[in-house]
């Protein structure tokens, strides 16, 4: 080459760190320039709310509680599930967005280069919990809007109720990682990744499982989604939390291990 | 990996002719499907090696393999001095890849994915603007630097690509199939851009179904056919290894063409085009003692060619004389 170049000089922050970051900014570049997929994924609990405000309101307020609780009670009620519905509907768009970067040439330039080798799906995964959470803020937006006020949390519950919602989009992210990478194609990707969004409609975010079929009940309090939201209930609502605090965390750890090393195996695969 | 294959890498630190890959009975198999079947390499630092062979005969994969994209199921490769299977790491660092289909993020910009190259080859944040802009300059590209790589044409594309395999300055650079799907002008330029890698040192490892391409640019052609080396060497010895080269007369008159046909015996007659062959190696020698013996008998042809063999006729003799593409492997 005409203009020999410098070699690297060695870096204060390790190479992995160093390499996840420049993963990052890449993924959150993609999220920039294109927003329109997590904008759309964003809807679907917005609407979602409002449906079940403003349409079903009445008759869902009416069945929790022993009957008779108003709209603000059942806004209440809704809102922490949502919470948690935005970060299963959001990770959809981290299988999607997985699967398609797997079928891209840059993926393969990245294989050869001597680069850390999990930075690739650090960075996705990285990227992915910032735009959960900033959509688990913009939705929790809505529902102060329409009425959600927290009752009695104090600042170390507000600071618990955030840990748990980055916790819980860290566990889903690395399942969605990982169904992203076994998908051929963005259709599969979505398909796949549908129990994310189906999990929180079978979960107690719009009645409560007292309220389902008893021979359902088991699967629907013991599923990640339920735990979760009835500790989030308790840490905004004071509502009662009893061992589904523990399961929540015991929940989000597994689903983040299981999630990692399948992903960290489908990746380390060779690439077809 | 079989021990009994073991070989000592001549590696590339200074000796006369150092080796910047090499292989032994490198072998690989998609289940049933065998596409490397035992191919052994030994390519000199700072010349350029083709891999030259028909659709799916395993040019892709013996780059994936070297590479370090895909493992191998048998034999062992050192590239750089590295062992291929023992130490990827050190042979990613030493090498650049472009491959086949474009390796570029195609939802950023020209210039955002060449400074994603330097923040991965950890450049300051001025040496990669730096390095950036200059190889979008040499490349062409400064004009369409800010426009998502999606937009660009099939030739700037991989005029992208290979600017950012340029970025870590590889000693060791592989192309698979770098003109293929490139119009007439941009193959050329992509022609100019290979040499002048070479100028600088590199060594290239490219892979190329025409054989123009190997003929123009490589040091040494290795023809790959069903997964094996068919013959290795430079165009011009694998030219020599096939029969096929002759002095060709052709007359107007067909008793002119007649009564030369009579004297030369040997020759191969043509009586619909007035033309005879005659074996010959092309050489001034004995381009001279056919001209005295078409004197010495009186034949006075009106048009005299030499055929010399091209790539085309050895590639056809070796891979079986067909051009029919096979069903595409990997």
């Amino acid at each position: 080459m005409s203009t020999p170049l410098a070699p690297a000089r060695p870096s204060r922050l390790s190479p992995a760190v160093r390499d996840s970051n420049t993963m990052l900014r890449r993924n959150l570049l993609h999220a920039r320039r294109y927003p329109s997929m997590t904008l759309n994924l964003l809807l679907t609990p917005v609407m979602l709310l409002l449906l079940f405000v403003y349409i079903f309101g009445d008759v869902m307020s009416a069945g929790i509680g022993g009957g008779g609780a108003d709209r603000s009670e059942y806004i209440a009620y809704l809102v922490p599930g949502l919470l948690l519905m935005t970060i299963g509907s959001t990770t959809i768009g981290t299988a999607v967005s997985v699967s398609m970067d797997m079928t891209e040439g840059i993926i393969a330039r990245f294989r050869t280069m001597a680069i850390h080798r999990g930075s690739v799906l650090i960075g996705h995964v990285i990227g992915s919990v910032v735009q959960s959470v900033m959509s688990v803020v913009l939705v929790g937006a809505v529902g102060v809007a329409i009425g959600f006020r927290s009752t009695d949390a104090t600042a170390l519950e507000w600071v618990a109720a955030f840990g748990l919602l980055v916790l819980f989009t860290l566990a889903l992210t690395w399942i969605a990682v990982g169904m992203g990478l076994i998908s051929p194609n963005a259709e599969a990707a979505s398909n796949n990744a549908l129990p994310l969004i189906f999990l929180p409609l079978i979960s107690s975010a719009f009645v409560p499982v007292d309220a389902m079929p008893g021979w359902f009940q088991p699967i629907a309090e013991y599923q990640p989604f339920t735990p979760a939201i009835e500790t989030l209930r308790g840490l905004l609502l004071g509502t009662e939390i009893g061992h589904n605090g523990w399961l929540a965390v015991a929940w989000c750890l597994g689903l983040a291990v299981l999630g990692y090393f399948w992903s960290k195996a489908v990746f380390d695969r060779d690439p077809k | 990996m079989p021990s009994s294959v073991m070989s000592t890498p001549k590696q590339g630190d200074g000796h006369a002719s150092p080796v910047a890959v090499s292989a032994v009975g490198l072998r690989k198999s998609y289940g049933e499907k065998t596409v490397l079947d035992g191919i052994d390499l030994r390519i000199p630092a700072g010349s350029v090696f083709a891999l030259l062979g028909p659709n799916g005969a395993g040019k892709t994969t013996a780059v994936k393999i070297l590479s370090t994209l895909i493992g191998a199921d048998g034999g062992q490769a050192w590239v750089a001095g590295h062992d291929l299977a023992g130490d990827p790491q050190a042979v990613r660092a030493a090498i650049g890849v472009t491959g086949q289909f474009s390796a570029v993020d195609g939802l950023i910009t020209g210039e955002e994915n060449m400074l994603l190259m330097a923040d991965l080859h950890h450049l300051s944040r001025r040496e990669g603007r730096q390095v950036a802009a200059e190889l979008l300059e040499r490349f062409d590209l400064t004009e369409a630097a800010k426009k998502p790589a999606s937009t660009y044409s099939g030739g700037m594309k991989r005029r992208l690509d290979i600017a950012m395999t340029l970025v870590g300055d590889p000693r060791i650079i592989f192309l698979d199939e770098p003109t293929t799907g490139l119009d007439p002008r941009s193959r050329h330029t992509m022609w100019g851009i290979i040499r002048e890698l070479v100028t600088g040192g590199v060594t290239v490892f490219l892979t190329t179904q025409y054989l123009e391409e190997a003929d123009e640019l490589a040091d040494r052609i290795a023809v790959l056919n069903d997964g094996r080396i068919a013959a290795e060497g430079s165009a011009d010895e694998l030219k020599r290894l096939i029969p096929g080269g002759h002095v060709r007369l052709r007359f107007t008159d067909p008793s002119a063409y007649r009564s030369a046909a009579t004297a030369l015996r040997e020759a191969t007659r043509d009586d619909e085009a007035l033309a005879l062959q005659i074996p010959s190696d092309g050489s001034q020698r004995e381009l001279r003692a056919i001209l005295d013996w078409l004197d010495s008998t009186g034949v006075e042809a009106d048009e005299l060619t030499v055929h010399t063999p091209d790539l085309d006729d050895v590639f056809f003799a070796l891979t079986g004389g067909t051009d029919q593409p096979k069903e595409a492997v990997r």
